[in-house]
């Protein structure tokens, strides 16, 4: 038997040998010399199992008596993770060499984060689900302070260990009362307890509570307030990283948990996601207008599209956690082009984060101004570009499960937010040429990603890839 | 006797007094630590009272695993801090202030 569900875990098993193995050879070897090779070897390994996930793996299956749920859900939430932590990987790679802050800890850290986000999207059990988390809570501190040296990202890292601190105990004294109200931590056996209209009161406070503390790690407001800061504050390869594959794992884990242990009660959290959601949408468009920093602008913006993305599972329904899932793949890979122009934006070997800074780069760098045009109006949501689509489906899925005016104020938050996109825009096309202004920036890497990323958005309109297929195949194994 | 309400108000009390540990504190990121630490402690109540009311074992189970992720925490929040402290030479609340918000 433990053979069996071994071999289920088998992918998380091998990236924490890799991560264990790694550390102990660059401890007792060349140290920093050899963190360029492990970033490389580190993205090759998570783009390998990405495919292997990807390509293998039939039904659901389950290990250690329901605490580790491997079915479609989860191998479309990890591959995700897994291409997009490689990425960002790639893209950091010479940002950091520049800079002297490549250590050989950085890749190491973000392999144990993943490992930490896998388990998370495969969580069956409030156990399982608590270790997953911490686990990449635990890496995330750490590599918001890699710049040990800069009053900035340790002040980001006690910040955000901080808050994370809190909502992890937030989530844990929900996960007690689930515990003690449904007698057990499986998912499988609170969803027998758990029904709509007759929730114990314990149940519901805990409920509650679970909502909150992951609320925090998706960044929904009233609970963002680390966002902002720890976007600012990091190193800029680190800020791309939060934005992209811890989202899509606690947005994963979120929809697991209100599913699989709460899928009985959906009118007793649908209110209260939709209240997160529709507070984030605002929050985000709105606060953003004001922002100068590109990295915190990306912060509120992140904001607001995890308010999107919470819509979907406002839903309650199977088209909900579909349009979600399509709403999180398209968002980090817009993400992924947005940040590979951002780590391209220095002067003088310094980066920077200015947005005025950007002003007439359309005349220098045509090719990137126009790349990051698709992106930023694709963020925007402006159709025919795959953003727009993302926002679609969630808006669709709210419609149809009677959530109307939550539709509603999706749109009207989209025209505000579009503001400051187009803003960032406007200062490349329109914006006076200042004597400060940016090098062209010369990074092969972060150029490929960037005109790939812009290319998906334009081209992906024809089909999105066939994502949505995909998609609703993974939504179906989680909602029944 | 006491039972199971009473460790459920002990733990409930203890929780929010850490709660209010980190909003209301001005002075000192320690104490932010302490209360982190309160919290959990207080979940580890809660799970042990309803591990014996509920004669389950799985309660038990997971405080040991919050007991080891609570050290864990400690020992990452004080190294952040020890860097911070390296950067900035003061630890109070009221100075981690370099970004708004």
């Amino acid at each position: 038997m433990i053979s069996a569900d071994l071999n289920i875990i088998l992918p998380e098993i091998l990236l924490s040998v890799f991560a264990m193995a790694a550390l102990v050879g660059a401890v007792y070897s060349g140290k920093d010399k050899l963190a360029p090779l492990l970033v490389w070897i580190t993205s090759a390994l998570f783009l390998a199992l990405a495919f292997w996930i990807g390509t293998t793996g039939e039904g659901t299956q389950v290990a250690f008596n329901g605490m580790f749920v491997n079915d479609g859900f989860a191998r479309f939430a990890k591959v995700v993770i897994l291409v997009s932590a490689g990425a960002v990987l790639l893209m950091s790679e010479g940002y950091m060499q520049r800079r002297g802050l490549l250590r050989f800890e950085y890749p190491l850290l973000i392999t144990l984060a993943v490992v930490g986000m896998m388990m998370m999207v495969s969580a069956g059990d409030l156990m399982a689900l608590y270790m997953g988390l911490e686990l990449q809570s635990l890496s995330l501190y750490v590599v918001a302070s890699l710049r040990r040296d800069s009053a900035k990202s340790t002040e980001a890292g006690l910040k955000y260990f901080v808050l994370g601190a809190l909502s992890s105990g937030l989530l844990l004294y929900g996960a007690s009362l689930t515990y003690g109200f449904a007698g057990t931590t499986l998912f499988s056996g609170i969803i027998q307890t758990a029904t709509d209209g007759n929730m114990p009161v314990g149940l519901l406070i805990g409920l509650t509570m679970l909502i909150a503390g992951l609320a925090f790690k998706v960044s929904a407001v009233p609970f963002h307030m680390w966002t902002p800061d720890v976007y600012e504050g990091s190193p800029t390869p680190v800020t791309a990283f939060f934005a992209t594959a811890p989202k899509v794992a606690a947005m994963a884990l979120f929809a697991r948990l209100m599913h699989d242990a709460f899928g009985e009660a959906t009118s007793d959290w649908g209110q209260v996601i939709a209240l997160l959601s529709v507070l984030s949408m605002f929050l985000g468009a709105i606060a953003a207008i004001g922002q100068r920093d590109i990295k915190r602008l990306m912060a509120y913006s992140s904001i607001a599209h995890m308010g999107y993305a919470l819509m979907g599972l406002a839903a309650g329904t199977e088209l909900g956690v579909q349009a979600m899932l399509i709403y999180m793949a398209i968002y980090v890979t817009m993400n992924v082009g947005t940040f590979a122009f951002i780590l391209s934006m220095e002067r003088d070997g310094q980066p920077v984060t200015d947005i005025q800074s950007l002003g007439m780069y359309s005349t220098k760098e045509p090719g990137k101004a126009l790349a990051m045009l698709v992106l930023l109006f694709s963020l925007a949501g402006v159709p025919p570009l795959v953003g727009f689509f993302g926002k679609l489906y969630v808006l669709r899925a709210a419609y149809d499960a009677g959530l109307a005016w939550l539709a509603v104020a999706g749109v009207v938050a989209s025209v505000i937010g579009a503001f400051y996109y187009l803003r960032i825009v406007y200062y490349m096309y329109f914006g006076q040429d200042r004597e400060d202004a940016l090098d062209g920036g010369k990074s092969p890497v972060l150029w490929g990603f960037l005109m790939v990323s812009a290319v998906i958005m334009v081209v992906g309109v024809v089909n999105l890839f066939g994502i949505e297929g995909v998609a609703q195949a993974a939504a179906a194994t989680l909602v029944n | 006797m006491i039972g199971l309400e009473h460790y459920l108000t002990v733990a409930a009390v203890l929780f929010v007094i850490g709660i209010f540990g980190l909003f209301l504190n001005r002075k000192n990121v320690i104490i932010l630590l302490m209360s982190i630490e309160l919290m959990l402690l207080a979940v580890n109540i809660n799970l042990v009272a309803f591990s014996t009311h509920l004669g389950d074992l799985v309660g038990q189970v997971f405080t040991l695993f919050v007991l080891t992720v609570a050290a864990a925490e400690a020992a990452i929040g004080l190294a952040i801090l020890v860097c911070f402290f390296r950067n900035r030479g003061t630890i109070a609340v009221e100075d981690v202030n370099v970004m708004k918000g």
